[in-house]
């Protein structure tokens, strides 16, 4: 297989607004893929037609060679890709250990039109999917906290858990980091890749901080007004003039004089 | 079901059937229309732990019990086992057709919507003169398995037929509730759009729901019909409905059981409100919904598990 | 010819009957997101207080306007002060609760309301038609009607106008309008959120409690005319949309007229046409006609 998603000359129009315009991108199996832009330049509609929850106007997208175009969200998900929210969405109401658990049995249950009454959601190989998921996501010590009461790094954390613990092969992250503090970001970030990186997933995230995305992408994508306007290493990606006047400024280098008798 | 639970649901429908034969009839009467309606409880009860509230469920008991009156009287076959069979049949396949319409609503509209069906039938069925119009009609006696039963036993047979539909529906959704579709309620309740980004159809997943409720439904409607021996277009009536949503409330949803024994208390503390009061006993059922609405909101069945989470506590 | 006249003419008194019951239901509903269907009972007690009052002029023998306003007095003051109860004795328990428990709430509440009326008045039925009496009848058209009905039509239409004209022209209206749409930013902005709630709730039952009196003339005052009017005006909501009272003008409408034309063209469908005519329009605008889905935003 040459690349793990290819999308080619992808294109989406709402009415005379073209939300995204003519993208072709290719990553290979297991890359960490940062997604930068402003809100409104098209990130947020890639990955909802990678997901399956917009279809394109124009273009076609590759899945492990074969053709997932205009597919339904339930298929994509069946056939490996997932992805997490910006703002956590789990099941208030039940522990963490049950939110994993349903999740593991809706990704082991067997098909046809009674699989989801004939599958067991407590089924040994199920809980042990959990139980695994939870170690590895370091949130072992939340394991009987109801969600609702969760801190929000640990709900984020749980929300990427569910989204993996069926195993799939691409992960889309939607703003990880967003709405944690600065001092968590970095922690929340190393526990969430470590894990994702021992599974072999290949993952794009959408993030806002540079540093962030500097630190854990193995390659950035940068987005501007429906297309991408520049692809390379985070060095290479955040040095190119355009990504810096459009997207993440640039660097001042200045010195500071003292108040005083200046 | 527990292990336990599943021990105390065993010697409870032993003692049941076995205590029967000793209680004098009008009793064993009372608690076979408890225990038929403790079916059209146990469907709502599927529907309740998903967040969906039907307040026509009494579309479904109606649609099982004249399935059965007119079975009886068209075709002249009474065989009363059959005739339970085609009463769920009968509203199991009423709800799949109007699953595929309800399954897109929640919340009140589910409610709304519900009621309004249920209406419907009701419409339908007072302006039938043919059916006997409000007055219903009168159900054949039914026999078993060719075995016609005496009068005096025929209560008693009624009896342990409703309590074996019973056991045999409390088992199997037990077992549903174990299952991936029976777990997904919660989740559905409180987060339906990450239960479809982890690749499962709700609308699917409620339709069955309603489904289910809808056979559970026919078959209290069926045994009601056989034991009460009459139907008319009040089974259907938004009252009716608005008694089972009123047992479920009492009942609570954290169990199967809840759903037995929510019934009988309910029929139970009717007779007495009726007997103590005639006048006033829709005052006493109202009121006794409002203090278990404010004090007990997830019913009798909370009080369960609160003296069951104390126990845990204490050792 | 005549046929579609009388069918236009019933459809309008019926809807301005549903309207006037149905308006009351939809605002509390607009504002508090309550169903309540102890707005039976605030019918129901205005048709009994309606009675009563006739009874009373009657026999001392008073003018019939000066009667028929100290009817529509008596129950609306009825409704003030069930309103007033309901609301500070047991709502107020359960603001913030889910939307379900309310409705169960008000159910229950309706039970035992339903028993007050035969603890107060008894289970007899009682007459009410004077005011009927001494409209008189009017011709038109080759048809005969009563000139009550004609007053029924303007009062309801006297209504929409005021409620047209409160929401849109008052402090209160605009108040209400914010609560409707947007509770939590509304008192975010410092509007007294509990005060229209209990104003709002006030205004429903009073307006339940004249939807009663006004129709006691026309019908048999007896035990269960609350539930009947509650599933009806629960039906025109849902058509109109929630909480949007040309919803509830345009519902009112719409059921009446198609239930005029049922009892006059096809009178087994009578019942039917009402809910049938709900889930047909639950189908394609799953909110009613005049309120949109929120989305959700994730």
């Amino acid at each position: 297989m040459s690349a793990i998603l290819a999308v080619r000359n992808l294109e989406k129009t709402f009415g005379s607004l073209v939300a995204a315009r003519d993208i072709t991108v290719s990553v290979p199996a297991e890359q960490t893929v940062g997604v930068i832009g402003a809100n409104g330049a098209g990130k947020t509609t890639f990955i909802n037609m990678i997901t399956g929850h917009l279809t394109p106007s124009k273009g076609s997208i590759w899945f492990e060679d074969k053709e997932i175009t205009g597919q339904p969200s339930r298929e994509i998900t069946r056939l490996g890709i997932s992805r997490s929210f910006q703002v956590a969405q789990v099941f208030p109401s039940l522990t963490v250990f049950e939110n994993m658990c349903i999740a593991a049995a809706i990704a082991r249950r067997r098909g046809g039109i009674f699989g989801n009454i004939v599958t067991p959601v407590h089924s040994p190989a199920a809980t042990a999917e959990a139980e695994a998921t939870i170690e590895l996501f370091q949130i072992g010590r939340y394991r009987e906290i109801i969600a609702s009461a969760l801190p929000q790094g640990v709900r984020k954390l749980l929300d990427i858990g569910m989204a993996v613990v069926g195993w799939p092969r691409l992960l889309l992250l939607d703003e990880p980091t967003s709405g944690i503090s600065i001092e968590e970001k970095f922690d929340l970030m190393k526990v969430a890749m470590s894990a994702l990186r021992s599974r072999k997933i290949t993952v794009l995230f959408v993030e806002h901080d540079m540093e962030i995305v500097t630190r854990f992408a193995d390659r950035v994508l940068a987005f501007y007004d429906g297309t991408v306007i520049a692809d390379g290493t985070p060095t290479q990606t955040l040095s190119n003039p355009q990504v810096q006047e459009l997207i993440s400024g640039v660097r001042l280098k200045t010195s500071v004089k003292k108040p005083g008798n200046a | 079901m527990s292990g336990r639970g599943q021990l105390v649901g065993g010697l409870m429908f032993l003692f049941a059937t076995a205590a029967a034969p000793l209680l004098p009839d009008w009793i064993v009467s009372l608690a076979t229309v408890a225990l038929a309606n403790a079916l059209v409880v146990l469907g709502l009860v599927v529907l309740w732990r998903a967040g969906l509230v039907s307040f026509g469920q009494a579309i479904y008991y109606c649609i099982g019990a004249y399935a059965v009156a007119l079975t009886a009287r068209w075709t002249g076959f009474r065989d009363a086992f059959a005739l339970v069979v085609i009463g769920g049949v009968a509203a199991g396949l009423v709800a799949a057709l109007i699953g595929f319409l309800l399954a897109r609503y929640r919340e009140i509209f589910f409610a709304m919507l519900s009621l309004a069906l249920s209406m419907i039938l009701y419409g339908v069925l007072v302006k039938t003169e043919s059916l006997g119009s409000t007055d219903g009609f009168s159900v054949a006696t039914p026999t078993f398995l060719g075995f016609a039963p005496h009068r005096d036993t025929l209560g008693l047979s009624l009896y342990w037929l409703t309590l074996g539909v019973d056991a045999v529906c409390a088992v199997l959704i037990s077992a549903y509730f174990r299952s991936v579709a029976g777990a997904l309620a919660a989740p559905i309740r409180d987060n339906e759009i990450r239960v479809e980004f982890l690749g499962v159809s709700v609308a699917s997943v409620v339709h069955a729901k309603v489904v289910i409720s809808g056979i559970l439904g026919g078959l209290g409607g069926a045994l009601a019909a056989l034991t009460i021996g009459h139907v008319d277009p009040n089974m259907s009536y938004w009252t009716t409905s608005g008694g089972f949503v009123f047992v479920t409330i009492l009942a609570g949803a954290s169990s199967v059981a809840a759903a037995f024994v929510g019934s009988l208390a309910y029929e139970a503390v009717r007779s007495f409100a009726f007997d103590l009061m005639p006048q006033l006993w829709q005052m006493t059922l109202g009121s006794v919904l409002l203090l278990t609405i404010l004090f007990l909101p997830n019913g009798l069945g909370s009080l369960v598990s609160r003296v069951k989470r104390r126990e845990e506590v204490k050792s | 010819m005549l046929t579609s006249f009388a069918i236009l003419t019933d459809g309008l008194v019926y809807a301005a009957y549903l309207f006037i019951v149905a308006i009351g239901l939809t605002l509390i509903f607009g504002v508090m997101k309550i169903l309540n269907v102890a707005h039976g009972s605030f019918y129901a007690f205005g048709a009994y207080g309606a009675a009563t009052a006739v009874g009373i002029y009657a026999n001392a023998d008073w003018p019939a306007a000066l009667g028929f306003l100290f009817m529509l007095v008596l129950a609306m003051t009825i409704g003030l002060v069930m309103g007033i109860i309901l609301e500070r004795g047991l709502l107020r328990q359960v603001y913030g609760k889910d939307e379900v428990i309310t409705v169960l709430v008000t159910y229950a509440t309706f039970l035992i309301l339903e028993d007050v009326i035969v603890l107060l008045w008894g289970p007899q039925s009682y007459a009410a038609y004077q005011p009927m009496v001494s409209a008189g009848n009017i011709e038109i058209g080759g048809l005969v009607l009563s000139n009550y009905d004609i007053l029924l039509v303007a009062i309801a239409a006297a209504l929409a106008l005021l409620a047209y004209w409160s929401l849109k022209f008052t402090r209160y209206g605009w108040l209400l309008t914010t609560v409707i749409f947007d509770r939590e930013t509304a008192a975010a902005f410092g509007v007294n959120v509990t005060l229209i709630y209990t104003v709002t709730f006030i205004i429903g039952a009073v307006l339940g409690a004249l939807g009663g009196a006004v129709m006691a003339p026309k019908i048999a005052v007896t035990l269960g005319i609350g539930v009947e009017v509650i599933v009806l005006a629960f039906a025109v909501v849902a058509i109109g949309g929630m909480g949007s009272i040309e919803g509830a003008l345009v519902g009112a409408l719409i059921v009446g007229i198609c239930r005029a034309a049922a009892v006059h063209l096809v009178p087994q469908l009578e019942l039917f046409v009402i809910y049938g005519v709900m889930a047909l329009v639950l189908v394609v605008r799953p909110y009613g006609l005049f309120v949109r889905a929120q989305p959700r935003k994730i």
